[in-house]
């Protein structure tokens, strides 16, 4: 590995392999470095730091296999210049990457106990990868629940993957929509409202949670409703980060560094802090 | 014979009603079934009664001119369906379409309000469990007003991109 290899504020040169368009705002970029070497190893939850040379650098979490390093997966939303400009991307084309940054998912700390994702929208992309690790571990979990939200049928995220995990006898898959169109014969209702619907033990769970703070924070207390412990509940953050190594502080929140600290946090560190106007 | 009064006893909404409350309940209390594209009420009508749902899924719709029914919601296994039964004018707001083969256990309201009315700690304690519910629906009715998964007005998203 070169010194610029080791430099985090360095990007690598990565080629895109594919752009997939998953709903009509978001799509997946599957990409490899451009010199054929390996992606470096990532953990559930972490984010990578994309740079559209001469655009500029956003943050985007992994959503791949963590145990299928390559290709480099990242779902995203096209919301803003950067995410926009990555959209018009094509095969060949060529972007730099810096990272894996953060903190991860508690995957080790939840083996033994039930495991409830809970994701709203495209909360779902950063939560995907735990899913990937849960089904090929599966023995090392108890119960395994996801419960997604999102806002119309047609805004379904990897409306595929959704449909074969349902049909594993070991996975409880729930998902609604906050509004039914057309012939959608599922669940309509807020996301929080899967959670007394689904078998789980409380008092012996870790949950993890992921999309916009308001959903976060209702689903957790909903979660601590049910009798989740506050310590066994995560949530993934979000927001305005820079260097992605804890220098810039631009993403600072209240006393974390989203950056270095989170994205995944405790739900105990952010409780307190989620509804702080000031912040 | 077999009430169902164990039942409801193990039901979320009765669970730690006295069981002498429980008796009383009982007596209002019988099993229903329902097949798929069934409409269990329908709005305008009276609301003599209210469910709780052992199994299956209810679309709640309300009707819309010219767009037809809208699903409000959708009450699934374990949950309470119907609190119109406890409020004048006594008539359903919504419309109750099954969109899942459903059992349930169904209550008389005008059975369960005449018992409440003859013994106000057994209304006040159905009074507030159903405040319970209300409270819970409005809740997730506040948090879906959000729309917090859409767009704000210039882009950008009021929730994380990644």
């Amino acid at each position: 590995m070169t010194v610029d290899q080791c430099d985090p504020m360095m990007p690598q040169r990565y080629r895109v392999q594919h752009v997939r368009n998953e709903i009509p705002d978001t799509f997946t970029l599957e990409l490899e470095p451009e010199d054929g070497g390996d992606i470096p190893p990532f953990a559930t939850g972490q984010f990578n730091m994309l740079y559209i040379f001469g655009v500029g650098e956003i943050p985007i979490s992994i959503s791949g296999d963590p145990a299928r390093r390559k290709p480099l997966v990242h779902t995203t939303r096209a919301v803003g210049t950067v995410s926009r400009a990555m959209r018009e991307l094509k095969p060949d084309d060529v972007i730099g990457v810096r990272g894996p940054f953060g903190s991860h998912w508690p995957i080790e700390r939840a083996e033994g106990k039930d495991v409830v994702i809970a994701a709203g929208g495209i909360g779902l992309a950063p939560l995907r990868s735990v899913m990937y690790h849960v089904i090929s571990q599966r023995e090392k979990y108890g119960k395994a629940v996801l419960l997604y939200g999102a806002r119309t049928p047609a805004d379904i995220l990897y409306r595929r993957e959704l449909q074969l995990w349902r049909t594993h006898f070991d996975l409880d898959v729930y998902v609604t929509v906050d509004r039914a169109t057309g012939s959608w014969r599922g669940s309509v209702g807020v996301v929080t409202q899967l959670i007394s619907r689904a078998p789980f033990d409380p008092r012996n769970t870790v949950a993890m949670v992921c999309g916009p703070e308001i959903m976060m924070r209702f689903t957790a207390a909903e979660l601590e409703k049910r009798g989740v412990a506050t310590e066994d509940i995560y949530v993934s953050m979000e927001r305005n980060m820079k260097c992605a190594v804890g220098l810039c502080g631009h993403c600072q929140y209240g006393p974390n560094f989203v950056c270095k600290d989170g994205p995944v946090f405790q739900y105990s560190q952010m409780k307190g802090l989620l509804t702080k106007w000031e912040i | 014979m077999k009430t169902l009064e164990p039942i409801l006893a193990e039901h979320p909404f009765f669970k730690g009603l006295k069981p002498e409350y429980l008796q009383l309940v009982t007596g209002c209390a019988s099993n229903v079934r329902f097949d798929t594209g069934v409409y269990m009420f329908r709005e305008g009508e009276e609301a003599t009664r209210f469910y709780l749902l052992r199994q299956g899924k209810v679309a709640l719709e309300i009707f819309a001119a010219q767009r037809g029914p809208i699903t409000i919601e959708t009450i699934e296994a374990g949950e309470v369906m119907g609190w119109s039964w406890l409020f004048p004018p006594y008539q359903w707001h919504l419309s109750g379409r099954v969109i899942e083969p459903t059992r349930a256990i169904a209550l008389d309201g005008t059975c369960l309000r005449a018992k409440g009315e003859a013994d106000h700690d057994l209304g006040y304690e159905l009074m507030r469990r159903v405040a319970v519910i209300m409270m819970d629906r409005l809740q997730a009715t506040r948090i879906r007003l959000l729309d917090i998964y859409s767009k704000s007005p210039g882009g950008k998203v009021s929730y994380p991109s990644r």
